[in-house]
């Protein structure tokens, strides 16, 4: 095959997968997404709210801290029993923006390649998405970081 | 009354990211990094504090407070001990978050078995 027949080839393909994708109807899912997300920060805002009633005296950064730690919690068990995959196919975006979808996107693959074992599986598995989220937050940090060193 | 902020300005943002799964296809790696990067850029600016004043939850739970706090460490501890603190800011603002995801993640994945793949 010349490069022109496979040109043509891969063109003819990509129409076939465009014509095979699941199209997302977009009004409904943006609906779901706004409210599954407004939901989950509506939970987030009554943990909070909790934590502030039951220590008073503790630092609002802290306590939004322990906020996010027990929805990564919540979070991670769901996706453990298998109940965040639903929200996520239902909700889309509601469901990967808030810091559970963080939390969901570290249990997920470490649960889905378990079968690799502890080391290969699930510990390597584990930051495939994570991964990069880090890496670009903690590289945008540090050169903020450094911006404000000299301003 | 707060809630209604909370609800509808979370609500807003994870609109937002599902307005980018629909017209770009984006994957779920690409938003978070997106939605990480945006907080960042609001923490360095200085607009951050102003909106979580009233939005509260509502932009502290996406995963744009996360960047955020990863900036406001930085500049904390820049301020605070120099050069060395730009380097051990964020991930010391952040590491609760990190290390509660790691930990959870991995105990979890010890109990439960994929549902997805049998």
């Amino acid at each position: 095959m010349d490069k022109k027949e496979i040109q043509k080839r891969n063109e003819a393909y990509n129409r076939y997968v465009k014509a095979r994708l699941p199209k997302t109807k977009a009004w409904p899912s943006l609906f779901n997404s706004f409210w599954v997300g407004g939901v989950i920060c509506c939970i987030g805002q009554g943990i909070n709210d909790l934590i502030l009633l039951w220590f008073p005296s503790i630092a609002e950064q802290s306590a939004w801290a322990l906020t996010l730690i027990t929805l990564i919690l919540i979070a991670s068990f769901l996706t453990g029993i298998g109940v965040y995959d639903k929200i996520g196919k239902f909700a889309g975006g509601g469901s990967i923006v808030p810091i559970t979808g963080f939390s969901n996107s570290i249990t997920s693959p470490a649960l889905e390649f378990k079968h690799e074992g502890v080391i290969y599986g699930i510990c390597v598995k584990m930051f495939t998405i994570a991964g990069p989220v880090i890496v670009s937050g903690v590289v945008a940090s540090v050169v903020v970081g450094i911006i404000y060193l000299f301003i | 009354m707060y809630y209604l902020w909370v609800f509808l300005i979370g609500g807003f943002i994870c609109m937002l990211g599902q307005v980018l799964i629909i017209y770009t296809n984006i994957t779920s790696a690409r938003i978070l990094v997106t939605f990480v990067l945006i907080g960042v850029a609001l923490q360095a600016f200085e607009i951050f504090d102003p909106i979580s004043q009233f939005a509260r939850a509502g932009i502290n739970v996406p995963i744009i407070g996360f960047g955020a706090s990863l900036a406001k460490g930085a500049i904390g501890a820049v301020r605070a001990k120099g050069l060395l603190g730009a380097f051990t800011g964020g991930l010391e603002a952040t590491a609760g978050g990190i290390a509660a995801a790691v930990l959870f993640a991995f105990i979890f994945a010890l109990i439960f078995h994929s549902k997805t793949k049998k």
